[in-house]
């Protein structure tokens, strides 16, 4: 099948790329950029797609897929769906399902399950076993099996002996560890720490907790020589030690949500549980440095912590409930309105964040606007207002703080695997 | 008069008319309790139910006797006779009590933010009776009640509140009122046991029981709860009364015009010595009988609203 983009911006910072012109896809290969004929025209199906902007597909690098285990709350399918309307062509997701990822089983189970779809689906595994941070997980054969990154995501490598023995291991390999930066000793808590938090009466996690283990993380990436990223960083002192380790050559690589720049632990007055996040929402100073952060490079990617849970585990008494919210379907709308739209970033650094840099941390292929290349892209509109609208999402799950807010740019088409969401609906092309 | 809300969730941004419209109410209702016949009709026909989702005696029996002696008709439903441990959601509980056409619900729970949770999901008149470390509003009207039952007044007062500050939901909620109502606190306690930034509520913060006994009229002294401190927050039980308990030596060295109050239970011989909880210089059973009508008070006003 031919399809045509009228007219489209094409914008990919990888390749130094940003013109205007008309865009023939066919069988999901990129044939022609700029002069087409009227034979194509003809014969392909087009989209008046003026003044939107065409970029290398979206990439999201944290998401929890809940399968195996809690398919109730998610499935790779609903996922991968989730992740279509939300403009991503590929995520990463975490271990900790049920069982954990941490045997080539389950990484070739997700493999298998996702091969079919849109979104191509990349397995982090576990990097202990059990992610209890005890044993190492079969790294060598993880990765042979398709695990493209290491985390005990959820909690942290609890012992600096075993982190060490994780970086040495996964050096081989040049697979990046990804930590959930949290000293579990000083997190017992529901919220930020703070006055917030005082005036709530609810138990705290202080910055400390998270700044804590940043730093030792850094450390010993930068004894062994190895990689690290930091997952969802979330504090003021967490980017300014990112930001000093980078000046020094540390192989570290940082993530934020769009929760961690758009709300702050202010939110939590109403004491609604889709504010209660792993790492807690924070205070407007570590939103603004975060917001620093991501303007002079320091935090490399935006990723969305697509955490789904069931109404009846989320709407739950504040303590018991548990972590995290959904984001895959308004991470990009955020993105750009928080962004974008307040000036903090240009449209190139936002596609460096949310696509090519994660793709060149998990060292995945950049998807390259070019005649020849497999189309792997995402079409945006960074003007258009909508409310969101938790009914409207893909997701199985429905936790997100987000409902009913208005935001300014969307994805309206995504491209990949010779198959295309367009008019909410995945058809192949 | 009425108050300016249908629940009680806490007195933070409790206006100073509502404070002393409840404190008044209950110097009404103390008249009554020393009557041969200690009951009014006023709250005949309504239901309230006792939603207890932590141990409490004190506090549910003071809930519960307010109630019977207003004529109310009462129910108490607590954990260990729920069917919460079967599994069942605190909604799907909340949702079938309501089914049973209750009228207000008092409620205790481990988890701060349960009281404005209900207000969501269930109609009736909610009463805050403690929850997590976030608030326990009629302890910190019934201690102010008090306080202003022997001093004749709350305004100019200095009150200064001893102990884990930090994991109190009674001293938070007599911060909350006793600002409003213009008196002046300190918090003492290790610092461990005071929240970081304490001072932005507008409360001072010493660490030396010596000063906050010279420099105040009034001690509220909270109870260390043994099995979450002990070698954790502080080095000992036997540390702390040495350097934080109140004595009878310090009262009569330091300021012998000091009144003691204390939620109770009391730890004899870590916050308190014995000698002082049974000395002159406390009214921590009045402090009891007070918050008896407190509640009447508070259950009266919202449960008589329209």
């Amino acid at each position: 099948m031919k399809i045509i983009f009228k007219q489209v911006r094409l914008l990919n910072p990888d390749q130094k790329l940003d013109k205007q012109d008309d865009f023939l896809i066919e069988n999901g290969i990129i044939k022609k950029i700029g002069g087409l004929t009227d034979s194509d025209f003809k014969s392909a199906k087009v989209f008046e797609f003026e003044n939107k902007i065409c970029v290398p597909g979206l990439f999201d690098m944290h998401v929890h897929l809940r399968e195996p285990g809690r398919e109730d709350e998610e499935t790779i399918e609903t996922g991968s769906n989730a992740a279509a309307a939300g403009g991503f062509t590929g995520v990463a997701c975490m271990p900790n399902t049920n069982p954990d990822i941490d045997s080539a089983e389950i990484v070739r189970f997700i493999k298998e399950k996702s091969k079919d779809h849109l979104v191509n689906v990349y397995p982090v595994a576990a990097a202990t076993l059990g992610r209890k941070g005890e044993a190492l997980s079969p790294m060598y054969e993880l990765v042979e099996s398709g695990a493209i990154a290491f985390s005990d995501d959820g909690r942290f490598i609890k012992t600096a002996a075993v982190l060490r023995s994780v970086m040495e291991y996964t050096k081989m390999f040049d697979v990046p560890v990804i930590e959930h930066c949290e000293d579990e000793t000083l997190a017992d808590g529901a919220m930020n720490e703070g006055l917030t938090s005082t005036l709530l009466g609810l138990p705290a996690i202080p910055n400390i907790a998270e700044d804590l283990i940043v730093a030792r993380d850094i450390m010993m990436a930068e004894f062994i020589n190895a990689r690290i990223h930091i997952a969802h960083i979330s504090t003021k002192g967490a980017v300014e030690l990112v930001r000093n380790a980078k000046k020094r050559g540390v192989k570290v690589t940082a993530e934020v949500t769009p929760h961690h720049f758009t709300l702050t632990d202010d939110n939590l007055k109403t004491y609604d549980t889709n504010y209660k996040m792993s790492p807690p929402l924070r205070t407007r100073a570590d939103v603004d440095a975060i917001i620093e952060g991501l303007k002079d490079g320091t935090i490399d990617v935006i990723a969305s912590d697509h955490a789904p849970h069931s109404i009846e585990e989320k709407e739950m008494e504040f303590i018991y409930a548990p972590n995290g919210i959904i984001g895959l379907e308004t991470m990009l709308g955020l993105a750009l309105s928080e962004l974008v739209h307040k000036k903090h970033l240009n449209l190139e650094q936002l596609i460096e964040k949310m696509s090519i840099n994660p793709r060149r941390i998990l060292k995945i292929k950049i998807p390259q606007i070019k005649e020849g290349e497999k189309a792997d892209l995402t079409i945006l509109d960074k003007d258009y207002i909508w409310t969101v609208d938790i009914a409207k999402f893909k997701s199985k799950s429905k936790n997100s703080p987000f409902d009913k807010r208005l935001l300014t740019g969307k994805s309206i088409a995504v491209i990949n695997n010779n198959k295309m969401f367009y008019d909410d609906k995945i058809i192949e092309i | 008069m009425s108050l300016s809300s249908r629940h009680l969730l806490g007195l933070f941004g409790v206006p100073k008319e509502d404070i002393q419209l409840i404190l008044d109410t209950a110097t009404t209702f103390r008249e009554v309790l020393e009557r041969p016949i200690k009951k009014v009709p006023t709250l005949q026909g309504k239901t309230i139910v006792n939603l207890f989702y932590e141990n409490s005696t004190r506090t549910r029996i003071s809930f519960e006797l307010a109630q019977k002696r207003l004529s109310a008709d009462t129910i108490n439903f607590s954990t260990s006779t729920s069917s919460t441990k079967k599994g069942e959601t605190f909604k799907d509980t909340v949702r079938n009590i309501e089914a049973m056409k209750v009228d207000m619900i008092v409620v205790r729970h481990q988890s701060a933010g349960v009281p404005q949770y209900l207000t969501k999901i269930s109609k009736a008149n909610i009463i805050n009776a403690g929850d997590g470390l976030h608030e326990h509003p009629t302890q910190g009207l019934l201690d102010m009640y008090s306080i202003r039952e022997r001093l004749g007044r709350l305004e100019g007062l200095k009150v200064c509140i001893v102990g884990d500050v930090a994991h109190s939901r009674v001293a938070l909620s007599n911060i909350f009122g006793l600002k409003t109502m213009g008196a002046e606190v300190t918090v003492c306690g290790p610092s461990t046991m005071i929240p970081m930034g304490i001072e932005s509520l507008g409360v001072k913060v010493t660490h030396n029981i010596n000063d906050a006994i010279a420099n105040n009229d009034v001690l509220n002294v909270l109870r260390i709860q043994l099995e979450r401190n002990a070698g954790v927050r502080i080095p000992s039980l036997r540390e702390y009364h040495q350097y934080f308990g109140i004595t009878t030596e310090r009262i009569e060295k330091y300021n012998r015009n000091i009144l003691i109050l204390h939620p109770g239970p009391i730890n004899r011989g870590v916050e308190l010595s014995s000698e002082v909880a049974d000395g002159p210089y406390q009214v921590i059973l009045d402090q009891v009988t007070n918050g008896v009508a407190i509640r009447m008070a508070v259950l009266y006003l919202l449960g008589t609203m329209h």
